[in-house]
């Protein structure tokens, strides 16, 4: 058992990428705490594929080279996410519209201008669906200044994100400044993306986003602990995911999103108190978002 | 951005608590929502607000919060615009809060704490004290570890007044606040409002039930995008300005005479209980 556990590390690609892995486990689980909680899904899933035209000029300008994708998807993300809230603001047009305008318009340039090149197809495979094995010392510098960054962030201004999440009016009578919280998290989210775009890529950025917050979201009812725990459960999964890689000989970034969906799947079906199954045993209506507990009379 | 790092602004003590002059809301430069709007109000008062739907009764209380800037008159809080101020606290009707939303009654009662700490620090030992006393002034002490959407309709209330008291709030703004909870519960939220009478909140409630507005409260705002009447019930819910403000809606008041009934398409639990 333990020879199954090890060979794989024989390989410096493969602790490279377990410890990206576990990186972007835990920075995307911070994060998506907040898109899980905010629905933000969807902008999540957009702004991952509107850094591809940032990434595709950083590519061919650069060669190839790592280092100028990540800026470049960092410019194309931001501005995307600050475009989103400009559009939205304006008011004509609803904010999931301005979305999917936005979206689908920066990944077709994206295309576009990778397939200008010859050998267009595998590297719009990397960037579409990731390549952890392929991540360099100096990547994993960069994500961990980059994610440790937003990590900061997260910590600093903890109860002011909490506030404009769970109650926008109490933050205005507060009179804090929302519109910069809110224009702040949406940058967090980008370099999120940017740092993550190795390991997941961008077609299933998404469930590193959603998936371990959402299964943390089912196990706890305070959202330090839903943080912590999505942590755990993305940098696992991450790493389950590269070890069945590698056994299975399947792509890493499909790997490891499945691994959350199945642990997904799991928490739903057999969490304590809160699972499906829970739920039925106690003849409960499943229906409801959550059960409730018991209330004394007042 | 220059909000950043906005002070509070000190109150002028000899101001009324709430001045509204003239205050007009215009939605999309068309729709009217409220109409030449005045009056003052004095600190510690328990104000009702009544109208039909559509009245205007949440633009008042997003005016008076300093959520909404009217588009014409002037809204002042202790002689100064509501925007600068962090003593007004707002409870949101119920169904617009996520109950679902991770967080535990402490830690919604935290959040009134926010504006006070300022940013990047961190609750000290002596505001998690003022949690806990808010929470015991409204009876929910034991309930501080909840998760939120554990509680029934008059305790989440009671956790949004304590989260007021947490953030020190000289205004308490209650957005039907009443609608559907049983008698019971509308008690003990009554038994905190009057504590909060000894500490000087200045408190409004808008409700759909006008004889609770007529028994509890001192004094009575009668809104239909227009203020109708203010004062005391006997004043302001006459038959006359009530069908000023309800036209051919329903309303229902008890009086000497007997059971006035004007009519009303709105749906709120209170009315039941007449």
């Amino acid at each position: 058992m333990s020879e199954w556990l090890i060979e794989p590390l024989r390989y410096a690609f493969m602790i490279r990428g377990l410890a990206a892995a576990v990186l972007v486990g835990t920075i995307c689980a911070v994060v998506g705490t907040y898109v899980v909680l905010r629905g933000m899904a969807f902008l999540g899933d957009a702004l991952a594929h509107a850094i591809l035209p940032g990434v595709a000029v950083a590519y061919l300008l650069g060669g190839g080279a790592q280092g100028p994708l990540f800026w470049g998807g960092l410019v194309a993300g931001v501005g995307t996410a600050l475009g989103i809230g400009a559009i939205a603001r304006e008011g004509r047009i609803k904010e999931d519209t301005a979305i999917g305008i936005l979206f689908a318009g920066m990944f077709a340039l994206g295309i576009a201008l990778i397939s200008s090149v010859r050998s267009y197809t595998v590297d719009l495979t990397h960037f579409l669906f990731g390549n952890v094995l392929g991540v360099s010392i100096a990547d994993l510098e960069l994500m961990a200044v980059f994610g440790g960054l937003v990590l900061l962030l997260v910590l600093a201004f903890y109860k002011e994100f909490l506030v404009i999440s769970f109650d926008p009016i109490l933050a205005e009578t507060l009179r804090l400044p929302d519109a910069f919280f809110h224009h702040l998290l949406l940058v967090m989210l980008a370099i999120t993306i940017v740092v993550s775009l190795q390991t997941v890529g961008i077609a299933l950025m998404v469930a590193m986003l959603v998936t371990p917050a959402a299964t943390a979201y089912m196990l706890t009812k305070r959202m330090p602990v839903m943080m912590a725990l999505g942590a755990v459960i993305g940098s696992g999964s991450g790493i389950v995911g590269l070890y069945a890689s590698y056994y299975m000989n399947i792509a890493s970034g499909a790997a490891i999103a499945l691994t959350c969906t199945i642990l997904f799947i799991l928490v739903f079906l057999f969490a304590p108190g809160r699972g499906l199954v829970w739920q039925r045993i106690r003849g409960e209506d499943s229906s409801r978002a959550r059960p409730t507990a018991p209330v004394p009379s007042e | 951005m220059t909000r950043l790092l906005q002070r509070p602004v000190q109150h002028e003590e000899a101001e009324p608590v709430i001045r509204l002059a003239h205050v007009t809301v215009r939605y999309n430069s068309e729709h009217v929502a409220l109409d030449d709007v005045s009056f003052t109000l004095q600190r510690g008062e328990r104000v009702a607000v009544v109208g039909p739907n559509g009245a205007g009764k949440s633009t008042l209380f997003k005016v008076i919060a300093g959520i909404l800037r009217p588009t014409s008159g002037s809204a002042d809080v202790y002689g100064h615009a509501p925007g600068g101020h962090i003593c007004i606290a707002y409870v949101p009707q119920r169904n617009l809060v996520d109950w679902s939303f991770p967080v535990t009654v402490a830690d919604v009662v935290m959040m009134g704490r926010v504006g006070k700490l300022g940013l990047l620090r961190w609750p000290r030992r002596r505001d998690w004290e003022i949690v806990h006393e808010s929470l015991r002034l409204v009876g929910m002490e034991d309930m501080a570890d909840r998760q939120i959407g554990e509680l029934s309709g008059g305790q989440q209330q009671r956790v949004f007044i304590a989260r007021a008291l947490a953030q020190e709030a000289e205004v308490l703004l209650m957005d039907e606040p009443f609608t559907g909870l049983d008698m019971p519960s509308q008690e003990v939220l009554f038994g905190i409002l009057d504590r909060l009478r000894d500490r000087e909140v200045t408190v409004m409630v808008s409700t759909h039930d006008l004889n609770q507005a007529a028994d509890r409260f001192d004094r009575i705002i009668l809104l239909n995008r227009r203020l109708i009447a203010m004062g005391r019930a006997e004043e302001v819910l006459t038959e006359a300005n009530l069908l000023a403000a309800y036209g051919g809606q329903m309303a229902m008041l008890d009086t000497e005479k007997g059971t006035l009934v004007v009519s009303d398409t709105c749906c709120s639990r209170g009315m039941d209980d007449v």
